[in-house]
């Protein structure tokens, strides 16, 4: 909110000829000034510094953009930075619906939307989870809450791969190896400990009086959540969500094991597009079909960067 | 309204003892002020009359039902808390009615229960607003709405006030004592603050260390402290005591202060002197010296402070007399208003 004297001012500064302006001593202005124009050699490196950082992580990235548009005969006469001569959108029309995954030729929009089903509920379901986990232990503590929450948070410890052999015998005796419900399974379980720590944190910022209220209100366990704590609860959620699609979306090694066949996520069927051995490499709809896997996560990261900078110091610092 | 009854209750935290063995009894309609520094176990008493603590053993009994093992919902009790506790996304409306809304209470009564109590604490115009877009004062005025609605038998408050700058302290101080004249339910309130304590309480409570130090009525517990601890907390600038013995015909003696007291216990041996401020008149043809080492104008009063020997006491002075620093003047001390304690328990001493 504007503070209220804001417009008095403005009518003012309008109304009265040559109005005095508001300045600083002399001196220390120049001082301030100066300090910030000044280039030192510091200064210098520093910017040199964080050029070459920027060019080095950019250059991969431009690479692939100027490849991904240009037709195959420019790219063989080498000139990799160059920008493209004949303009062409054909290399992404070829990776989104055309080029080879496999034995099938149909693009890897398959795989996109395979990725979309898979993490749609795999970030929905860890969030509601991870939400009730965390709100139980901040506010409820229930009778050894606090070993319960150390187990979960030295399952986050345990490496992924330690656990794929055992998960799949235990799918493969459940009967749902190889289907949508078992990858949507495994991501909601390795993301639990996570998801518990973020809310359980985040509640426990929330003052206890509040709680205490909605009890004397006569508010039970899902009353409370529901309507005192999950609307209170936007800002995590938001957190919770970005670093849950783009962990789902990037995963490669739990779509190829768990999701089967009929459900391979993006990164596998990119994987499969590059990795084709016959015939001769198309780098530009390599680089296409890369783009557009690296798309969402990209558009995410751009889009909510200032809530997912939020999201690893909540989890970093509390912790 | 109700009465509250606390039988023989203990509570223990963390392997720690908050509250060992303690009997209230509070009367329908009563104004009982908690009182007592902080870590003295008052809130966690008040916590424990809500529901919201667990007590160890004792029990618990509201308008002569034992609510030792109810739910808070079930008590009939409403709470204030220090910091609002209202729900941040809901207006003010809906702040107020969500435990009638939770009770499944008809729209039409809810309808007329939260205009009346908006018309009470005039939030009529505020009610479509959320506690973000509210002063602090009017946030508690919401809380206390919260507690109106539900009609409750027994009102709690902790440290409501506590939040709040001093002009809106002493504002919403005063509705709150209007409020319980109004409805005449009985309530419960823990404060820190002696002033609080004073003007509203209809019996205070002075607890220390888990344990009640002192009931009584305002004037009770201010002018018959109970011991050295209640002594000392009430009253601002403190009591000074002065370490002496009774001489056996009912003289008073410690430093250079000798005072013949009208209720002097019979018998001799060392006792504690307790003066307050309103006790010392300086007068010039006062029987002891004191020299002045500093004066506090207080706008209607002022507190003048002075040494006498190796003591340090303060006097009230309700006159526009000047006084300055090093200037030695006599004063006289009301013995038939003054306070004996015992120096080895601190009991008070005598009637």
């Amino acid at each position: 909110m504007t503070p209220p004297i804001a417009q008095p001012v403005i009518e003012s500064m309008m109304e009265q000829p040559p109005p005095l302006p508001l300045r600083l001593p002399p001196p220390a202005r120049a001082r301030q000034r100066s300090r910030r124009r000044r280039l030192t050699p510091a200064r210098i490196g520093i910017y040199a510094f964080l050029l070459m950082a920027a060019a080095f992580f950019l250059l991969p990235l431009y690479v692939m953009i100027v490849t991904s548009f240009k037709p195959m005969d420019e790219i063989r006469q080498g000139g990799i930075l160059a920008l493209p001569h004949a303009f062409t959108l054909a290399p992404w029309r070829q990776a989104w619906s055309g080029v080879c995954t496999g034995a099938a030729c149909e693009g890897i929009r398959g795989g996109f939307w395979n990725s979309v089903w898979i993490t749609l509920p795999s970030t929905i379901l860890p969030i509601l989870i991870g939400a009730v986990n965390g709100y139980a232990l901040s506010f409820w503590r229930p009778r050894g809450a606090r070993l319960l929450f150390g187990i979960l948070l030295a399952g986050a410890f345990v490496p992924v791969q330690v656990m794929i052999y055992p998960l799949v015998r235990v799918m493969a005796l459940a009967g749902i190896f190889g289907s949508l419900p078992a990858i949507v399974l495994v991501h909601l379980v390795f993301a639990m400990p996570v998801m518990t720590l973020l809310f359980r944190n985040y509640y426990a910022g929330l003052p206890d009086e509040l709680f205490q209220a909605a009890r004397i209100d006569g508010g039970g366990f899902w009353r409370i959540f529901l309507q005192v704590m999950l609307p209170m609860s936007l800002p995590i959620i938001v957190v919770a969500a970005i670093m849950q699609v783009t962990g789902v979306w990037n995963d490669y090694i739990l779509g190829l094991v768990f999701a089967g066949r009929d459900n391979l996520p993006m990164t596998v069927e990119l994987n499969n597009v590059i990795n084709t051995t016959t015939g001769t490499r198309q780098y530009n709809v390599n680089m296409a079909a890369t783009i557009l896997t690296a798309l969402l996560p990209l558009a995410l990261y751009f889009l909510s960067g200032r809530w997912f900078v939020r999201g690893i110091a909540a989890g970093a610092v509390k912790g | 309204m109700a009465n509250v009854h606390l039988h023989k209750l203990c509570i223990r935290l963390g392997g720690k003892d908050i509250i060992r063995e303690l009997d209230l009894q509070v009367a329908a309609g009563e104004f009982l002020v908690l009182l007592g520094p902080s870590g003295c176990g008052k809130s966690t008493l008040l916590h424990s009359i809500a529901g919201l603590v667990d007590m160890d053993s004792g029990a618990i009994e509201i308008g002569g039902r034992d609510m030792s093992d109810a739910d808070p919902s079930e008590r009939g009790i409403g709470m204030v808390f220090q910091s609002y506790a209202l729900y941040p996304t809901m207006t003010v409306e809906a702040n107020m009615s969500f435990g009638l809304r939770i009770a499944g209470t008809p729209k039409a009564e809810i309808r007329r229960r939260v205009a009346r109590a908006a018309e009470m604490l005039q939030l009529d115009a505020l009610l479509g607003r959320k506690p973000a877009q509210l002063s602090g004062g009017q946030r508690q005025r919401v809380a206390i709405g919260r507690a109106l609605v539900r009609e409750a038998q027994v009102f709690l408050f902790d440290e409501p006030l506590s939040n709040l700058d001093a002009k809106l302290r002493a504002e919403l101080r005063r509705e709150l004592k209007l409020l319980h004249q109004t409805l005449g339910s009985t309530m419960i309130y823990v404060t820190h603050d002696q002033v609080e304590a004073m003007t509203l309480a209809s019996r205070i409570v002075v607890m220390d260390k888990g344990a009640i130090q002192q009931i009584g009525t305002p004037a009770e517990v201010y002018e018959r402290p109970a011991n050295r601890f209640v002594a000392g907390f009430l009253g601002a600038p403190a009591m000074t005591f002065i370490d002496g013995a009774l001489d056996g015909a009912g003289r008073f003696v410690g430093g250079p202060i000798s005072l013949a007291l009208p209720a002097a216990p019979a018998g001799a041996g060392p006792v504690v002197l307790g003066v307050r401020p309103e006790q010392v008149e300086i007068r010039a043809d006062g029987p002891l010296q004191g020299e002045v080492t500093l004066v506090e104008p207080m706008g209607n009063h002022q507190v003048v402070w002075l040494r006498c020997g190796a003591l340090a006491m303060s006097a009230l002075v309700h006159d526009g007399r000047v006084f300055a620093p090093g200037q030695v003047l006599g004063f006289a001390i009301d013995a038939a208003r003054v306070s004996l304690f015992d120096p080895a328990d601190g009991r008070r001493l005598g009637a």
